[in-house]
């Protein structure tokens, strides 16, 4: 597993240029995410690139048992950051993909390879990013709130970083995180899964959410969309069958709700 | 051949049924959350941990390294010390060992500890049509074999049962029993049965943990004293196991057995450590006159013989990666319908019956990774589970198609799509297109998205894509 050598990662100091890998999934359906991220690391002072070529990081066919579709899709992705800059993701599946799976994927090709290890030094799940190489803190300015967190197993099992969205939350002076049962237990998204074993992946979401409200939380973030589109959608659906008009749980990407609390502008 | 495997139903009628089965539910939930507590209580260290599955994984990795060295090792000291070695690379090869063992003894009678691999070889079935009694004496074991079953977890079998289950069982099959679910005293009316048994059998069957090289060493855990009782009061001890449980030397035992009981049921030790290296010596006062070691293949080569599907012969069938499954946790070890359940079962399926019959397996995970995280010999099962996807899937005739039953599950229909998708999302322009049509269209997407509408509500675009959202911010 990814872990094993996420164990000793050494952070570079704040760089004053980043690049953005989006995902195809904040591109098309999540944007409000991918524009909080560059809020976020701009204020802090990060020019932020966002190469336009890029599309999806491959991890669908990877994962589906299609690896030369996922290649070729790969590869694309390969070229976009020439620059020696680091390559946040804000995800920490798409980040496990690029930083644990392209050199698995590229194995068989030298020079592919040499660029796919040469990336996944510089491939940075946003949480991380921001605590390690940022030194993110900034002040609440929000109100009271208790919120649940959901980190994804990639960030928390591949990338190693089940701890930074949780520590920039109690970094929040108004927020409480809500302690639920099974935290580190899957949602049951896992890409494909959720249509090809659909009774099992409904039954897991469906545990997941119910853990997610026994929790007390008002809303749930994450900093994986996978997974809040899963959670959230079926949430959302439990409403709709039971004639709820307001949404029982309410939830959004970790960025989003970052640039919410601490002020929504550049200059404090 | 002989394994008592259905797969008719399918696999995804049964998992549905499963999922499905409130009860069925409740009691794995119940019996995963007891079980991964107590496992996490056991290693309240976790660089410690890291350090003792490293050295476990590297014991494993240097046994399959060295595999034909110590297995020829291994059968030279067992012959040596006068334990039998016999080699069967079938299930039927292995029946056919026992039975001609037992044929030899005239036995009709024969007590088992427990074993996953008599389970894989389905030797109750085959004792049973030559007349011979097999009976289960692991007291889990006792009772799905009572019931008509088979386990539903390779450490504890009968866990998918409920006490009160137990005791309709119990009431039911047993002259003289009458309905009680107290568990103490259903254990006690089992060991009744269970000890006039032993001292009548003939043969003793037992697994091995591990199998040690250096000194020709069976290595035996338990915890109720059943399997002494197997492998000593029987005039015959057969010993059954697959070939990858060897490992090289009596110490490289120390460090696994440190990890197999604490990950398995999160005990520090087990209550029983039988170490059996010969048959009883004049000397002696108690032990079996002839012990004998059957070594299986089947299919085991398959895995060896792939660099990256070695690692699956690491296992000690310790249960962990299923007590920390999410998926067995809601389907149970019943609906994989394969000897093995779970995430190991997923693994070595493949090799023991084929890719084509046990291919939804590997389709049956989220990849969430709870299992290699908890695996002592640090198994990368995510990967295996990956490479097996790509295997089911590949175009057969290619090097891509390299096991049996690869290509099975691949369809037109479904290559044609990833070949679609890798397209656009290979071409940017593709890519552009599509997503702006997408975005724009939003009011279009379907409301029924398939599978994943049941249970939640239809995913919508933007109606602005990110990269909308930055070129007009930069204007
Ligand atoms: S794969 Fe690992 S966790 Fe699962 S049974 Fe084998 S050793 Fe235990």
């Amino acid at each position: 597993m990814g872990s094993d050598t996420q164990r000793t990662r050494r952070y570079p100091p704040k760089p004053a240029d980043a690049y953005l890998f989006a995902t195809c999934l904040v591109d098309q359906f999540a944007p409000q995410a991918g524009l909080d991220t560059v809020r976020l690391l701009e204020r802090e002072g990060i020019a932020v690139h966002f190469p336009e070529e890029q599309t999806c990081c491959g991890q669908p066919a990877y994962s589906s048992g299609y690896p030369d579709e996922a290649r070729a899709v790969a590869r694309r992705q390969l070229e976009l950051f020439t620059q020696p800059w680091p390559v946040v993701v804000p995800s920490g599946s798409c980040a496990a993909m690029m930083r644990h799976h392209y050199p698995k994927l590229f194995a068989n090709d030298p020079a592919l390879l040499a660029k796919a290890v040469a990336l996944s030094d510089r491939i940075f799940e946003l949480t991380e990013f921001l605590v390690h190489v940022v030194g993110f803190r900034r002040e609440d300015c929000g109100a009271p709130c208790t919120v649940a967190l959901h980190t994804s197993c990639q960030a928390r099992r591949e990338m190693g970083v089940a701890e930074t969205s949780g520590a920039l939350l109690a970094d929040l002076a108004a927020v409480t995180v809500a302690v639920q049962a099974r935290a580190e237990e899957c949602c049951g998204f896992g890409g494909t899964f959720a249509v090809r074993q659909p009774d099992i992946s409904a039954a897991m979401v469906t545990d997941k959410v119910a853990s997610l409200k026994e929790s007390g939380a008002q809303s749930v973030v994450s900093a994986d969309c996978g997974c809040l589109f899963n959670i959230l959608g079926r949430a959302a659906k439990q409403d709709e069958l039971a004639g709820r008009r307001q949404a029982s749980l309410p939830g959004e990407h970790i960025a989003s709700f970052l640039w919410r609390r601490t002020g929504e502008r550049h200059e404090q | 051949m002989s394994q008592p495997i259905e797969f008719h139903p399918s696999f995804a009628e049964r998992s549905k049924a499963a999922v499905n089965d409130a009860h069925l539910r409740q009691s794995f939930r119940g019996a995963m959350d007891f079980l991964q507590a107590k496992r996490r209580a056991q290693f309240p260290d976790a660089a410690a941990l890291e350090t003792l599955r490293d050295l476990g994984a590297d014991i494993r990795r240097y046994a399959l390294a060295n595999l034909p060295a110590l297995l020829e090792q291994l059968e030279a000291q067992l012959t040596a010390n006068g334990v039998k070695v016999h080699w069967a690379e079938t299930p039927d090869e292995a029946n056919a060992i026992v039975l001609d063992i037992a044929r030899r003894h005239d036995a009709t009678r024969m007590v088992k500890g427990k074993s996953m691999v008599s389970e894989e070889v389905g030797l109750n079935h085959a004792m049973a049509a030559a007349g011979i009694e097999a009976l289960e004496t692991d007291m889990g074991e006792y009772i799905v074999q009572l019931a008509g079953e088979g386990p539903s977890h390779i450490i504890m079998p009968a866990i998918h049962k409920t006490k009160q289950q137990i005791a309709e069982l119990f009431a039911a099959k047993l002259p003289g029993v009458s309905y009680t679910d107290n568990v103490d005293e259903l254990i006690r009316i089992g060991r009744e049965v269970l000890r006039k048994k032993f001292a009548a059998a003939d043969i003793g069957l037992s697994g091995v943990n591990f199998a040690v090289a250096e000194t020709g060493t069976l290595y035996l855990v338990e915890n109720e004293g059943n399997g002494r009782m197997c492998t000593t009061v029987p005039r015959v001890h057969i010993a059954i196991t697959g070939i990858e449980k060897v490992v090289a030397k009596l110490d490289h035992v120390v460090p696994l057995n440190s990890l197999l009981p604490r990950s398995a049921t999160g005990q520090p030790v087990e209550t029983y450590q039988n170490f059996i290296s010969r048959p009883r010596q004049p000397d002696e006062l108690d032990g079996p006159d002839e012990v004998h070691l059957i070594l299986l293949d089947n299919g085991r080569t398959q895995a060896y013989a792939d660099v990256q599907l070695r690692a699956t012969l690491q296992c000690i069938r310790c249960g962990a990666c299923m007590n920390h499954c999410p998926v067995y946790a809601r389907i149970g070890g019943h609906a994989y319908g394969t000897t093995y359940p779970g995430p190991i079962g997923a693994i070595i399926s493949p090799h023991l019956l084929g890719l084509a019959d046990t291919y939804p397996l590997a389709f049956a995970s989220t990849l969430c990774g709870a299992c290699a995280e908890v695996c002592p010999v640090r198994i990368p099962i995510p990967d295996i589970l990956i490479r097996l996807r790509n295997e089911a899937q590949a175009r057969p005739g290619t090097t891509a198609a390299s096991l049996r039953g690869s290509g099975a599950a691949r369809t037109a229909g479904i290559s044609a799509i990833w070949r679609v998708w890798s397209l656009i999302y290979s071409r940017l322009g593709l890519y552009r297109l599509t997503s702006w049509f997408m975005s724009r269209g939003r009011a279009l997407s379907p409301t029924e998205q398939g599978a994943w509408t049941k249970s939640r509500t239809p995913l919508v675009p933007a109606p602005k894509r990110l990269r909308d959202l930055l070129r007009e911010r930069q204007r």
